[in-house]
């Protein structure tokens, strides 16, 4: 279908306030399921957090300073706004856009598809935002977290959300059907997961493997949570945010050119 | 905000001029031209594939035609679609309501996409489902409603921002006889009280109850357009004759039944004739005649009826099946 030249299926994103009823739909939905929607993100990381915290915790004492179980917080904090994100745009917004036709009556109103793309992906940090806070909160009770610097962890969630988010839309303009997404998770997202610095420091694997968890946003995104979860200032700070700033953008452009070629060719 | 042109308040709804649209190789639509007026119904006719989508879909900005000018609501699209969709509502061929939803807040989630107030939205629900038959429906999931209960609420949606032009694809289909004739009374109502409405059918009884005017559409061009009684006068002979069934006449080069029947004797009484099948389908002007002769033949069976606008399709479009 090579009737649209590519600059300009690939051209600028155009946002405007009309992304926000789009965004409140889907607030609207999750309001209907939100406390199975929380719970059920909330088990996930709890499981691993204190079955591996407590389990491992008795063989490895410390790592760097701190218990096991304070140095899995975070990684578990990182993970779950990246799972949280990635479910919510993959097969949410699969069955919204592919399934339901959602999109299509919403691109019958004055409403663009670049509106409905840019409310798709916040609504899915706003998503991995909830989910994170509920982690934090038990995390706390259960007195993981310093809460000098906590607080910086909301609009690091968001950020995290969005650059997950982004990357996820990409998999699904791609997508022909549900079943695509399990490639995204066990060729990407799990390897990612085990070389970023989730359950174990990064430090200790081959340089190379090292290099290529730098090039990915989850490390980034592990290297800020982790002091800030524990009362410290992180350091390259600036630089985490660029990659994890420009994974979001660079993801969410390539996403919409992806879904304007699906949808409006 | 720019002033408002002179004269754009007499704009038609809908205006498309020499209309292409490719994928690849493949031209679906293929020079189209049509203008609403402001208040009737238009619609589109033509058998599957015939481009009636695609036309829909370029008119509201939502693909890129490959050659040709739109103007919707007086604006040029795709360039001002957007805007021009402030004055259109929808309905789709396939449902798209939202599942997650009940019919109300299906009703005020869409009126937000207009960029309308709660409160605004929420003073007309109540006349946008006693519209639709679904008062008793309000706070029903969509997943417990018919298929015609989910149509009417798909015609109450499009409603939601009061358009001046309606386009519905092909809203009947799948629809049991007591669903489609709640849908056309509906329709009716909207057209008298002054919406245009923009339809696509392939079922011809839709378009001739419907229709103040009419295009019928085959392989991406209009073939014939005008109002149904026009299209029929200009297009087919007044009556029809059906002939069937077994024939004991004599056939010539090993025929039998209606068709050894037409070629002895239908070209003697009728303007043109046509064998499908079983059957020999007659067009002529004046069927006394020819209803004589049958009436002396043995064995075989016939139908007379006035012309419609299914024979002028089929004429038009012929007889092959589109799947």
């Amino acid at each position: 279908m090579a009737t649209t030249p590519l600059h300009s299926t690939f051209r600028a994103p155009r946002i405007t306030h009309r992304f926000v009823p789009v965004w409140r739909r889907n607030f609207l939905v999750w309001r209907k399921l939100a406390l199975p929607s929380v719970l059920g993100n909330l088990a996930d990381p709890m499981i691993y957090l204190f079955g591996l915290g407590f389990g491992i915790g008795m063989l490895v004492p410390e790592i760097g300073g701190v218990s096991y179980v304070s140095f899995l917080a975070a990684g578990m904090v990182c993970s779950s706004t990246m799972n949280s994100a990635s479910f919510e745009v993959l097969y949410s917004s699969f069955s919204r856009m592919h399934v339901q036709r959602t999109w299509d009556a919403i691109m019958n109103a004055p409403v663009d598809l670049d509106d409905i793309v840019f409310a798709e992906l916040v609504w899915a940090a706003s998503k991995a935002l909830l989910s994170g806070v509920a982690i934090l909160i038990v995390i706390a009770v259960f007195g993981l977290v310093d809460s000098r610097y906590v607080l910086w962890l909301l609009p690091l969630i968001f950020l995290v959300g969005l650059s997950f988010g982004a990357l996820g839309l990409v998999m699904t303009a791609l997508a022909p059907s549900y079943d695509f997404f399990m490639y995204y998770f066990t060729l990407f997202i799990t390897p990612m997961t085990l070389i970023s610095g989730v359950f174990f420091p990064a430090e200790q694997l081959p340089a190379a493997v090292q290099v290529a968890a730098s090039l990915l946003p989850l490390s980034h995104a592990v290297e800020l949570a982790r002091p800030l979860l524990l009362g410290k200032v992180p350091s390259d700070v600036v630089l985490h945010l660029a990659v994890l700033a420009a994974y979001g953008v660079g993801g969410f452009w390539v996403a919409l050119g992806l879904t304007r070629r699906r949808l409006l060719g | 905000m720019p002033a408002v042109p002179h004269g754009l308040a007499l704009a038609s709804p809908l205006e498309i001029r020499g209309l292409r649209k490719r994928y690849g190789d493949n031209e679906v639509v293929a020079g189209i031209d049509l203008r609403l007026n402001a208040g009737e119904c238009f619609t589109l006719l033509g058998p599957n594939g015939a481009g009636k989508t695609t036309t829909l879909r370029c008119a509201l900005g939502l693909t890129r035609p490959s050659g040709g000018e739109i103007f919707l609501a007086g604006l040029p699209v795709p360039e001002r679609a957007r805007e021009a969709r402030m004055r259109v509502g929808v309905v789709p061929q396939q449902d798209n309501l939202d599942p997650d939803f009940t019919c109300a807040e299906n009703l005020l989630v869409y009126g937000r996409y207009f960029g309308l107030d709660d409160a605004t939205i929420t003073a007309r629900i109540p006349e946008l489902l006693a519209f639709a038959g679904l008062e008793s429906k309000r706070d029903a999931r969509i997943q417990s409603l018919s298929g015609g209960m989910k149509r009417r609420l798909t015609l109450a949606r499009a409603l939601v921002n009061r358009p001046d032009l309606l386009i519905l694809d092909e809203p009947t289909t799948g629809l049991d006889p007591q669903a489609r004739h709640l849908i056309w009374e509906r329709l009716k109502q909207l057209i008298r009280n002054g919406t245009t409405v923009l339809l696509t059918t392939h079922f011809m009884d839709e378009a001739e109850r419907l229709a103040d005017r009419l295009a019928i559409l085959d392989a991406g061009r209009i073939l014939t357009e005008g109002s149904p009684r026009d299209v029929i006068a200009a297009q087919i002979e007044a009556q029809v004759v059906e002939v069937y069934g077994d024939w004991n006449g004599t056939a010539r080069n090993g025929t039998s039944g209606a068709q050894a029947w037409a070629e002895a004797h239908a070209g003697a009484f009728a303007r043109r004739y046509e064998v499908s099948g079983e059957t020999a389908f007659c067009y002529l002007d004046d069927a006394a005649p020819l209803m004589a002769h049958l009436a002396e033949q043995s064995g075989l069976r016939y139908l007379r009826r006035p012309a419609n606008l299914e024979d002028v399709f089929l004429k038009l479009t012929g007889r092959d099946l589109r799947d």
